[in-house]
Formats: structure tokens, sequence, C-alpha cells
């Protein structure tokens, strides 16, 4: 009863299909991919970022979206194929960064929601991306 | 989305197994987009060189350069033979300069594995222009073409200065293009997403290039990925002030397009450059914000013993160089410090014409191409406090190497590189 009380979904669009859960990390700064991230070990790099020196790998990564350069995609391919990407994307900013990024990574995600998720989703709740039905389900971790 | 007849054939494959990766990469991130259809584009601009040690490894492992174009070209673990390119491709920069490899702290096989590479790439019909300014060395899109082009400082710069319209793509999608002629119709390729969003009032005069990138690096914070305009620019600047702006407001935002209100080709009026828009903002750019984007561009300037200066950030045009040469003259860089200039290969045949590149290397200096030492991560064995005159190499040099940089201008740069020590500040 408490577990499903605790629950909330959130509705949005598919941006790549497939489903992923685990634990969300969550940022309100929007992340670089080349030079703002270290593809090797999954780690935020850029100097005055709120998440430096934190990984997302294995994480659903919940931001607003892509900035800097046009290496963003490349950046978390390589991640994906060291095995450091986030296993799941949820964000607010469709750009051309992050579209690619998220097909690259092959990472379930989801934008366009009918609430934000940067107000429903903290770091370490529990989140199941549904990419292909546009559904994110949120367990709050307390 | 919507496939016209020649784009269902090569998702179908009937053009080949590379074609049909390469429509179906492109049939995902379009959807991704919310695209509905694609466009044709003549003019790519990318990159499909595998000389970062990540990809060479992946290369050496997995079958060669197809493989690496297969992988991170066209997301496609399949290695499929890669044909010729069926649109104009320019190669941008690579991870490094194969002349000056030795200074760059590059191996002996990675240069054979990297000139192997480009012989590769040329095969495919790309033009190895190696520059993140291919604007400069001929590749000079015209006003309202379709173009799929990488790099963030020469989308904004293309978009913005030539009036051609292009997303930023990545290495992917421009693979992709290349193959197929294809990109999706979305973002800047619409009339209606070029319009200004933000309004920037100058309170005071932006004239030379430090402040130019100045600018940039404040308007990029403040309106993140959207349109700015900008208006009250008392005389207009020339290709290294637009150069170095636009680098700067897509490295501190993700600025793809802006407009200079009575100067830039969208923009003949303020009013043209925001059509149906009301800006969402306004704002003033004035001593304060002027103070504040100098001061957020050397946040990781701590010690004063610079041991090398980087400049060429975009890559240089022929009068940056001379500037340089000008300064320098009768000066040698000092034993601790070193001074590296990247410039196209091409502006470089006109540097050693010109008499600028011996000017350089009598005072101990060296003229590069084809990368930089962010992208490439060539810096000098053992620096730990750098210097540029680019606020586009100061925000990244310190994240991807650990060094500390200071940001100032050309002048200040080239004496931190013949006194090793940084004296900038302010003016």
């Amino acid at each position: 009863m408490m577990d499903k009380a605790k629950k909330i979904v959130l509705r949005g669009r598919k941006v790549v299909g497939g489903c992923a859960e685990g634990e969300a990390l969550v940022t309100r700064d929007r992340i670089s991919g080349w030079g703002g991230i270290d593809p090797r070990t999954g780690t935020v790099i850029e100097t005055r970022h709120e998440l430096r020196g934190v990984s997302f790998a294995g994480k659903v990564l919940v931001f607003p979206g892509a900035k800097g350069s046009s290496g963003w995609s490349s950046q978390f391919h390589v991640a994906r194929l060291a095995g450091k990407a986030p296993i799941a994307m949820v964000f607010n900013e469709m750009t051309t960064k992050i579209a690619l990024g998220a097909v690259v990574a092959h990472a379930p995600s989801v934008t366009d929601f009918d609430q934000d998720p940067l107000q429903v989703i903290e770091t370490g709740d529990w989140v199941r991306v549904d990419g292909d039905n546009g559904i994110v389900e949120v367990t709050k971790k307390n | 989305m919507k496939l016209a007849a020649d784009e269902q054939a090569m998702l179908e494959g009937r053009q080949g197994k590379a074609k049909q990766k390469a429509m179906d990469l492109l049939v995902r991130y379009g959807e991704a987009l919310g695209a509905e259809r694609f466009v044709d584009t003549n003019n790519v601009c990318g990159t499909v060189g595998a000389s970062t040690p990540f990809l060479r490894e992946y290369g050496q492992k997995h079958g060669g350069l197809d493989a690496v174009f297969s992988e991170f070209n066209l997301d496609s673990a399949e290695v499929v033979e890669i044909p010729k390119v069926a649109v104009r491709s320019s190669h941008l920069q690579q991870g490094i300069d194969p002349e000056h490899a030795e200074r760059q702290g590059i191996p002996v096989e990675v240069v054979k594995l990297h000139r192997r590479g480009e012989v590769y790439s040329a095969g495919l019909g790309i033009e190895m222009l190696n520059t993140c300014a291919p604007y400069t060395v001929g590749n000079v899109p015209a006003m309202g073409e379709h173009c799929a082009w990488m790099e963030s400082s020469a989308v904004i710069y293309i978009n913005s200065v030539l009036g051609a319209r292009t997303n930023a793509e990545g290495r992917e999608s421009a693979g992709c293009a290349m193959l197929t002629g294809k990109i999706p119709y979305w973002g800047y390729h619409l009339d209606e997403n070029r319009l200004g969003t933000h309004h920037v009032e100058l309170d005071i005069a932006v004239e030379n290039i430090t402040d130019w990138g100045l600018l940039g690096y404040y308007i990029g914070e403040v309106v993140q990925d959207r349109i700015p305009v900008i208006s009250g620019v008392r005389q207009a600047p020339d290709l290294p002030k637009l150069k170095h702006f636009g680098a700067a407001a897509a490295s501190s935002g993700g600025v793809e397009m802006y407009h200079l209100a009575g100067i830039t080709p969208e923009a003949p009026t303020l009013e043209a450059a925001f059509g149906r828009n009301k800006p969402v903002m306004t704002f003033r750019y004035g001593k304060a914000e002027r103070r504040q984007a100098y001061e957020h561009a050397n946040i990781t300037g701590r010690s004063p013993n610079v041991d090398f200066v980087m400049l060429g950030c975009p890559h240089y045009t022929l009068d940056q160089i001379g500037e340089v040469a000008r300064l320098l003259e009768g000066r040698r860089v000092h034993e601790n410090s070193e001074l590296w200039i990247f410039t196209p290969r091409q502006t470089r045949l006109l540097a050693d014409q010109k008499g600028y590149s011996k000017v350089i290397a009598d005072a101990g200096a060296h003229l590069m191409s084809d990368t930089c030492s962010a992208l490439g991560r060539v810096i000098p064995k053992g620096t730990r406090v750098a210097a540029a005159d680019s606020a586009k190499q100061s925000h990244y040099l310190p994240a991807i190497m650990g060094i500390e940089c200071w940001f100032g201008s050309t002048a200040e740069c080239v004496d931190a590189a013949v006194t090793g020590r940084w004296n900038g500040g302010l003016q």
C-alpha cells in the first residue's frame, strides 16, 4: 500500500524505445558531452557543474538537456561501448545533441512530460522508464 | 517519419548495406527529434577519423576503418563496407598533427595509423580540410543552403553569419548524411525556428576580439541554447571576431544561432530578427557583465607561471597569424614555456608565403594544423598552467586536461609565452 502511494507516473513522448529501471541521478544543470564528461568512466568533468566528479554510469539520468559541443553524441556513444552510459534518460529540452546522443547510447528515453521531472524526481529515487509508451514511473526513496 | 521513395529504397537496402544502416540511424534520430521528414543536403561537415585512443583500439580490435565507420558513424556493430560519400563532405579537425607528432607526444605507430586513416577518408571522397573552421578555407555555404555540419563553433557561424541552415549534427548523423545526402528537416532548417528569442542591448562598445569573446561567453550563459538578438553594435565585426564570439557562446551555453541587428543577413532590422516572436527576455550588457564573463573565463587561473600558450581556437585566420608574428618579431619564447598556434593547412601555406611562419619558428614557437589542444588532448608534457586567447579553449582545456588556464588577449598570451608569466588583466 505504502509503495503504491509513493509511486508517481509521468507521461511524455518516446525518444528512444525500450524499458530500463534504476536509481535516478538528477541535475538542474545542462550537461556538456565533449569536454563535459569523461566517457571512459561516465563522470561529469565540467569545471562549474554541480555533478562534477559524479558518475552517471548505470543510472537513470534526469536533466534539463544538453549543451556545448556537437561531440555530445559521440561521447555518450563511447560511454555506452565502455559500459558507462546512463541506462535511461529523462529530460525536458529537445536538441539534436540529446536526440542523437540518446539514440546512440541505446538508452530508453522520454521527453515532453505532463509535469516537470526535475520537480518530481530526486537523486536516489527508483525510476522505471518505458520508452515505447513514453511512461516514467517514480518510486520515491522516502 | 514520412519517407520519400529514394529514402525508402535506401532503408530497404536496395542501395547496399551501408546506406541501409545510415537511413536506419537517420530514421531513429529523426523520430527521436519528432521530425516529420528529411531534407536533401549537399554539404556535410563531419568526422570519421580514428586518432583518439579509444577509437584506435576499437579499429584494431574489430577489423579496421570500416569497423570504425560502421560503429561510430552508422551506430552499427556489424561491420559493413563503406561506399564513397554521396554528397560534398568535408572533414573537421582531427586528433593529431602528423607533422608535429613528436612535439605533441604522439608515438610513431599512431602517426602511421593516422596517415592510413587520412588515405581511407580521402578515398571515400571526403575533402580533408581537417579544421574546425571550414568556412575559412573554401567550404562556405550559401545563404539558405541546407547543411549537415558538426562543430558547434562552425554551426553557429554558418547559421548566423552566412544564413546557411544547419543543426548541430553529431558524428553519427553527419556520417549518415555523407552516405545518403539526407538529414532530418527540423530545428534550424525551418524559417520559424530561426527567429530571435532574447534581446541583448549593449551598453558598452564591443570592439576588439577579446571583447567579442567575452560578450559571447556571457550571452551563452544567459540564453543557453536559445537565439539572442544583439542590438547597439557600433562597429560591424570582422570574421575573426564573429568566429570568437560564436565559439564562446556555443561553449558557455549551446547557442547555434544569433542575430546582430542591422548586420547579420537574417536581421536587417531588430524587428525582422524577432519576426512574430516577442522577446522572452531582454537584458543589458555593460561593464559589470563584461567583468563577470572575464572572471568566469579565468576561473581556473591561479599560478602566474605559464608553461604553455595555446592560440588558434577556432583555427586562426591568416591575419591572426600575422598579428602573432608581429607580436613575436625579435622576441623568443621563454625556456620554461611553449607557444603553439593552430591554423588550417591551407592557411599555413599562405603564412609560409607571407613570411609569418619563419618569424614564428625563429621565435621558438610552433605553427600547427589539423587538431587543437582540447580536441587532441595535445599539450606539452608536464603542462600545469596554460593561457589562451579563446574563451572556448579556456572553457574546455582545464576540464579535459586537468590543468589551469588563463584567458586574455592575444598580446597578453604572447607576452606570457615570452616571459613565462601571466600578467594579464581586464583592461
